[in-house]
C-alpha cells in the first residue's frame, strides 16, 4: 500500500518538476534579452511616459463596466499624445480576488505611478498593498473609502441621478403607462441606478406602473433577453436595465421595433440606433487627468471622487438619431440642472 | 475508470522501471503539445511565445510572490479535490463544488459576523468547522436524493450550483450585506469585513500565503488515512470499485454514495471558509472562482489519490498563476490563458492511455517473469 | 397572483417557455445520442459557445443566415471529433476531458470574439415565420407557431431523435454499445465507429442550440454567452433518462417555471426575486424526486471499451 503511495507521489513529483523545470532554464535567458530593451528604451526617450495599470473584473468589451474605465484611459491617453506620454497596461478578467491582488501587487511594483483597481471587490487587497508601496497612488472603486491612506484615491458614481433623468425622459415618452426594468442583481450600482430611475419617473407622473425584473446573474443574456419580451408583452413600451448582459434586453427592443430603450454606464446607442432615446455615461477621464495632476503635484492620495452630473463625471448622452421632442428634451435638461443646482435631491 | 487506477498502481509498484519514466513523460509530452498549440495562437496575435511562456513559468515560480501566489491557488484546488476523490472513489460524480463553495463560505462569513467576541482560537476552527457542516449539507442534499429515490446526482449537483448561487445573492443584499455600504449609498454585494481575529494567520509577509494550505496539506493526508485505513473509507472504495460485489458482501450501497458525496460537499466548504478567512476577509461575489471545476481537473491529475493531488492541484494553480502573469506581461487577452489551458487538460488526459498501455505490456512481462522464476 | 392565471399571461408565459426551451432542446437531445452510446460529455457548454461565435460572425459578415447556421455545424462537428478522439480513441477520463473542451471552447470563443468583433454588435437572424392558418387561430397560433425556425427544428427534433435512436438498427447499435459494448463488438458492431458517430452527432446539435442563441433568439454574441446552459442540458439528459421525449418534459418544465417566474417578476409578486429565480432549479430536482425514477442508466456510460479488456 504505502509503497504504491510513494510511486504515485513520486511519478507526480517527477510530472510536476519535469513539467516545471526545463521551461525555466531555457525561457529565462530567452527573457532576459527581451525585457531589456524594454527597460532600457524610456531612458533614450527624454521623457518618461506616466505609466497607468487598471485591474478589471470584466473585459474591455463589455460595453459596460470595464469598458467606461478602459475608454476613458485611452480617451486621456489619446489626449495627453499617445503612447510615449501615458503608458497603459490592463488585466481583463479579473473576477478573482486573489488573481487582482497578485496583479495590483505585481503592477505596483513594477513601478507604475497609478494603479487603478476598478471593482468594489478589490478594495481589503487594496487596503493591504498599498501600505507596502506608499510610492504608487491606488485608485479603486466603486466606493468612497481611502482606508485613510494618503495614497489611495476612492472612486463611484452616483448613478442613481442619471436614472433620475432617464425617468423622467422615460415617464414623458410612455403611452401604455408601463416601463420595464430588466437588472441583474439588487447590489451596487444597478440598485442605485433603478432607484433613481424609478424616483425620476414617479416625479413626473405616480401613477405609471414601472416594474423590475431581476435575472440573478450578470451575465445571463438569455435569461435577460426573456426578461425584457416579458415586459414587453405585459405592455411595457419602455426598457431600461443595467450590467454587461442588458445587451439582451436592447436586442429584445430591437426585435420589437417599437420599444424605446435608455442605457446606462456606456452609451448604447449603437446597439439600437433608432430606439435608444439617451444613456447615462460614465465618464472617468476627467477624473483620471485629475488623479494624474494630483500625482504629479505629489498628492498621491486621501480623496473620493464621486462622478456626478455637477462635475461633468456622468453625461446624459441623447441619442442624434432619436428624435426627442424639444419639449421632452427640455424637461430633461431642467432636470439635469436642477439636480446640478440642488433643488432635486435624489437618493441612492 | 478507478479499478484500472487500482490496477496501473499495483503495476508500477516497482521502482526504477523505465515504464515509469514514460509514466510522467507522457502527460508531459501532452501538456507540451497543449502549449505548442498555445505558441501558435500566440503568433497569430503577434506575441513572441518564448517571452510569454517564459513570463508564464517566472510567474509562478520565478519569485517569492509567484511560489506564494501558486499555493495559495493550489489550496482550495487540493481542498475541493480531496471530497472529488472520496466521491469519485465511490463511483459518485459531484459536479456541485461551486455550490459547496458558496454556501461554506455563506455559513463562514455568517459566522464570525454573528460570534465576533470569540477569542481566534476557538473562532477560526469553529469557522472551519461551520463551512464544512454548511459544505456537506449541501452534498447531503444530492446525496440523500441519489440513496433514496435515486435522482442522478449530476442533475441536481448542477442544480444546487445555481440555487446556492441565488441564496448567496439574497443574502449579500440583505442580511449580509455590508452596513458601510448601505450607509455611503453604494450597496456593494459584498459582506462587513470579518473580524481580524478569525483570519488565518498569513505565513509569508508581503503575500497572500496564509495558514490555509497547511490545513489542507494535512487534510489531504487525513482524507488519504480516512481512504485507505479505515473500514468506512474501505466500504465508499469498495462501493466505487463493484457496487454489487460491495452488496454482496452486505456493504449499505446507498449510503455509502450519500455519504461520499456530503463528505465531497464539506470539503468543497472548507475550500469556501479558506477563502473567505484565508483571503478575502469578506464575503464577496464571485467567491468560487470556478474551483469547483478545477478541483475535479486536480483530483483527476493526482489519480483520484488524496496525496497525488496535492502535486496535481499545485501545476494546476501553478498554470493559472502563471497564465495571469502572461496576459500582464504580453498583454493577451484573457481568455487565450483559458484556451490553452482547455487544452493542456485535453491532451494531458488523452496521454493517460499510452501510460496505461505501456503499464499493462510491463505487467505481462512481469507476470511472465515470475512464472518462470515461480 | 390572480393576474399570473388570466389567459394573456397564460400565454405568454408558454410562449416564452417555448423559445427557452430551444437551446436546452437541442443541447439535451445531443448529448442523449452521445451518452447511449456509452459516452458522458460535459464539454456542451463549450460547444455551444463556439458554434454561436462562428455562426454570429458569418452571419455578421455575409448577412447570410443559412451560412451560419452551417459554420454552427461545422465548428460543432470538428470539436465532437476532438471530443471522440479524446474520449473513445485515447479513452480518456470522459468528466475531465469535457471539462477541458468546456474550457477550450470558453476560451477560444471569447479569445476569437475579442479580436475578430471587438465589441458587442447585433445582425439579424432568423425571424419568427407564422404558419399558416395555424399561427392565426388565436393564443394558440401565438403560443405555438410564431416562432423562428430554429425553434421549430427543436421541436420536431424530439420525434425525428425517438425514430432515429428506437426504431433504426443504428439507434439499436448506439445503444449496445452503451449498454455491453463487449457483446456488441462480437456480434461485429464497431463499437469505436458507432461512438464516434453519436458523439458527433451530440457536438453538432450543440452547436445548433449555440447559434439558435446568438442568430435566433439573441441576435448577438458577447463572452461566455450561454451562462451555464449547456451544462443544464447534461442535467436534463439525466431529467428525460436518456428519451427525446422524456427531455422535452424536463425542457419545458423548466423553461415554463423560468417563464413563470419572470412574470411574477413583473407583475409584482411579492417574492424576492432570488427565491423566483431558484424556482426552476428546486422544481426541477423536486419532479425528478417525486416521480419514481426507475430508468437504469446505460450500462457503460463513462467506461472507455478496449477490445479483450472486460
Amino acid at each position: 500500500m504505502f509503497k504504491r503511495l510513494i510511486v504515485v507521489l513520486v511519478l507526480l513529483g517527477v510530472l510536476v518538476s519535469a513539467c516545471a523545470t526545463p521551461p525555466t532554464a531555457v525561457p529565462a535567458t530567452e527573457a532576459a534579452p527581451t525585457e531589456a530593451p524594454a527597460t532600457e528604451a524610456p531612458t533614450v526617450e527624454p521623457v518618461e511616459p506616466f505609466r497607468i495599470a487598471v485591474i478589471m473584473p470584466s473585459a474591455i468589451t463589455d460595453m459596460a463596466f470595464s469598458q467606461s474605465m478602459y475608454s476613458a484611459l485611452i480617451a486621456v491617453q489619446t489626449e495627453m499624445g499617445g503612447e510615449s506620454a501615458l503608458e497603459i497596461k490592463y488585466s481583463e478578467g479579473m473576477f478573482k480576488v486573489p488573481d487582482a491582488a497578485a496583479a495590483i501587487r505585481d503592477y505596483a511594483s513594477q513601478g507604475f505611478n497609478v494603479v487603478i483597481a476598478h471593482g468594489s471587490q478589490y478594495g481589503a487587497s487594496v487596503q493591504e498593498i498599498a501600505v507596502d508601496f506608499p510610492n504608487v497612488t491606488f485608485a479603486w472603486g466603486t466606493d468612497v473609502n481611502t482606508f485613510g491612506m494618503p495614497n489611495v484615491f476612492a472612486y463611484t458614481a452616483a448613478a442613481e441621478q442619471g436614472g433620475y433623468i432617464n425617468g423622467v425622459l422615460a415617464a414623458m415618452l410612455t403611452k401604455t403607462k408601463t416601463i420595464g426594468v430588466t437588472g441583474p442583481v439588487e447590489v451596487g450600482d444597478a440598485k442605485t441606478y433603478v432607484d433613481g430611475f424609478v424616483q425620476g419617473v414617479a416625479s413626473v407622473d405616480p401613477a405609471i406602473k414601472v416594474s423590475k425584473t431581476w435575472t440573478g446573474s450578470f451575465s445571463d443574456v438569455a435569461l435577460m433577453t426573456e426578461a425584457a419580451k416579458t415586459h414587453i408583452a405585459a405592455g411595457a413600451d419602455i426598457l431600461t436595465g443595467s450590467s454587461q448582459s442588458v445587451v439582451g434586453s436592447i436586442g429584445a427592443a430591437k426585435d420589437n421595433g417599437s420599444v424605446l430603450w435608455f442605457g446606462t454606464q456606456q452609451n448604447q446607442s449603437s446597439l439600437a440606433p433608432t430606439l435608444v432615446v439617451a444613456s447615462q455615461v460614465y465618464d472617468w477621464s476627467g477624473m483620471i487627468k485629475e488623479i494624474i495632476a494630483n500625482n504629479k503635484a505629489g498628492t498621491l492620495g486621501g480623496q473620493a471622487y464621486v462622478l456626478q452630473l455637477k462635475n461633468d463625471g456622468l453625461k446624459i448622452v441623447f441619442n442624434p438619431d432619436y428624435a426627442l421632442s424639444a419639449e421632452i428634451k427640455a424637461a430633461g435638461e431642467k432636470a439635469i440642472a436642477d439636480i446640478i443646482a440642488g433643488t432635486i435631491t435624489v437618493n441612492p | 475508470m478507478p479499478p484500472e487506477k487500482e490496477e496501473i498502481a499495483v503495476r508500477t509498484r516497482r521502482f526504477g522501471s523505465p515504464g515509469m519514466f514514460f509514466n510522467a513523460l507522457l502527460p508531459l509530452a501532452g501538456m507540451l503539445l497543449a502549449l505548442l498549440i498555445g505558441a501558435v495562437m500566440l503568433l497569430i496575435l503577434k506575441v513572441n511565445p518564448l517571452t510569454a511562456y517564459a513570463e508564464m513559468v517566472g510567474g509562478a515560480l520565478g519569485s517569492v510572490s509567484g511560489i506564494t501566489q501558486t499555493l495559495v491557488k493550489a489550496t482550495p484546488l487540493l481542498l475541493v479535490g480531496l471530497g472529488i476523490c472520496i466521491a469519485f472513489r465511490a463511483s459518485v460524480i459531484n459536479i456541485g463544488g461551486e455550490g459547496q463553495i458558496i454556501v461554506g463560505a455563506l455559513a463562514a462569513t455568517w459566522f464570525p459576523l454573528t460570534f465576533r467576541m470569540w477569542p481566534g482560537w476557538l473562532l477560526v476552527p469553529s469557522t472551519l468547522l461551520v463551512g464544512f457542516a454548511a459544505g456537506a449539507a449541501w452534498g447531503f442534499i444530492p446525496g440523500i436524493l441519489k440513496a433514496r429515490l435515486k435522482v442522478n446526482e449530476i442533475l441536481t449537483t448542477v442544480m444546487m450550483n445555481a440555487i446556492a448561487l441565488q441564496l448567496m445573492n439574497l443574502l449579500i443584499r440583505s442580511v449580509l450585506m455590508d452596513p458601510a455600504g448601505i450607509t455611503a449609498g453604494t450597496y456593494l454585494a459584498q459582506s462587513e469585513r470579518l473580524p481580524e481575529q478569525s483570519w488565518l494567520t498569513r505565513l509569508v509577509p508581503q503575500t497572500l500565503l496564509h495558514t490555509g494550505t497547511l490545513i489542507a496539506v494535512a487534510l489531504a493526508v487525513i482524507v488519504y488515512i480516512f481512504l485507505w485505513r479505515t473500514t468506512i473509507g474501505y466500504r465508499i472504495r469498495a462501493v466505487g470499485l463493484n457496487p454489487d460485489a460491495a452488496r454482496f458482501s452486505g456493504i449499505n450501497v446507498p449510503f455509502n454514495q450519500a455519504l461520499s458525496l456530503t463528505l465531497a460537499g464539506g470539503f468543497a466548504g472548507i475550500a469556501g471558509a479558506v477563502e473567505v478567512l484565508g483571503v478575502q476577509h469578506r464575503l464577496l461575489e464571485g467567491i468560487t472562482s470556478g474551483y469547483g471545476f478545477s478541483g475535479i481537473v486536480a483530483a483527476l491529475f493526482g489519480g483520484l489519490h488524496p496525496l497525488g493531488t496535492i502535486p496535481a492541484a499545485l501545476l494546476f494553480g501553478g498554470l493559472l498563476v502563471g497564465g495571469d502573469k502572461m496576459q500582464r506581461a504580453v498583454q493577451v487577452p484573457n481568455s487565450l490563458i483559458d484556451a490553452i489551458l482547455g487544452l493542456v487538460v485535453l491532451f494531458v488526459v488523452g496521454s493517460a492511455l499510452w501510460s496505461r498501455r505501456w503499464a499493462a505490456r510491463r505487467q505481462m512481462a512481469a507476470a511472465k517473469n515470475q512464472k518462470e522464476l515461480g | 397572483m390572480n393576474d399570473v392565471f388570466q389567459l394573456s399571461v397564460v400565454a405568454g408565459i408558454l410562449t416564452s417557455a417555448i423559445r427557452l426551451a430551444t437551446p436546452y432542446l437541442y443541447a439535451a437531445i445531443g448529448e442523449a445520442f452521445s451518452q447511449r452510446s456509452g459516452v458522458v460529455n460535459l464539454g456542451v457548454d463549450g460547444i455551444m459557445l463556439i458554434s454561436a461565435y462562428a455562426s454570429f460572425y458569418i452571419v455578421l459578415n455575409t448577412g447570410s443566415i443559412w451560412l451560419g447556421l452551417l459554420a454552427a455545424i461545422v465548428v460543432g462537428l470538428l470539436m465532437g471529433l476532438l471530443m471522440a478522439f479524446i474520449s473513445v480513441t485515447l479513452k480518456a477520463e470522459q468528466g475531465i476531458s469535457g471539462i477541458g473542451l468546456y474550457m477550450f471552447g470558453l476560451g477560444l470563443s471569447s479569445l476569437l470574439f475579442k479580436t475578430t468583433i471587438g465589441t458587442v454588435k447585433t445582425v439579424t437572424g432568423f425571424q419568427p415565420v407564422k404558419i399558416p392558418l395555424l399561427g392565426d387561430i388565436p393564443v394558440v397560433g401565438e403560443i405555438f407557431f410564431q416562432h423562428s425556425l430554429l425553434v421549430y427544428g427543436a421541436f420536431l427534433l424530439v420525434p425525428l431523435a425517438w425514430f432515429v435512436l428506437e426504431k433504426t438498427t443504428w439507434g439499436l447499435k448506439n445503444k449496445s454499445v452503451g449498454q455491453n459494448p463487449a457483446a456488441a463488438d462480437s456480434l461485429g458492431v464497431n463499437v469505436d465507429r458507432v461512438r464516434y458517430v453519436s458523439v458527433c452527432i451530440g457536438a453538432i446539435l450543440a452547436g445548433i442550440a449555440g447559434a439558435s442563441l446568438s442568430i435566433s433568439l439573441l441576435n448577438l454574441f458577447q463572452d461566455n454567452l450561454t451562462a451555464g446552459q449547456g451544462f443544464i442540458a447534461v442535467a436534463l439528459v439525466y431529467f428525460g433518462g436518456w428519451k427525446p421525449v422524456g427531455i422535452l418534459w424536463g425542457a419545458l418544465l423548466f423553461s415554463t417555471v423560468n417563464a413563470f417566474q419572470l412574470w411574477m417578476q413583473v407583475l409584482g409578486v411579492k417574492i424576492p426575486s432570488d427565491v423566483a429565480i431558484m424556482l426552476p432549479y428546486l422544481l426541477t430536482i423536486a419532479a425528478l424526486a417525486i416521480t419514481i425514477n426507475r430508468v437504469r442508466q446505460p450500462a457503460a456510460l463513462n467506461k472507455p471499451f478496449e477490445r479483450g479488456e472486460s
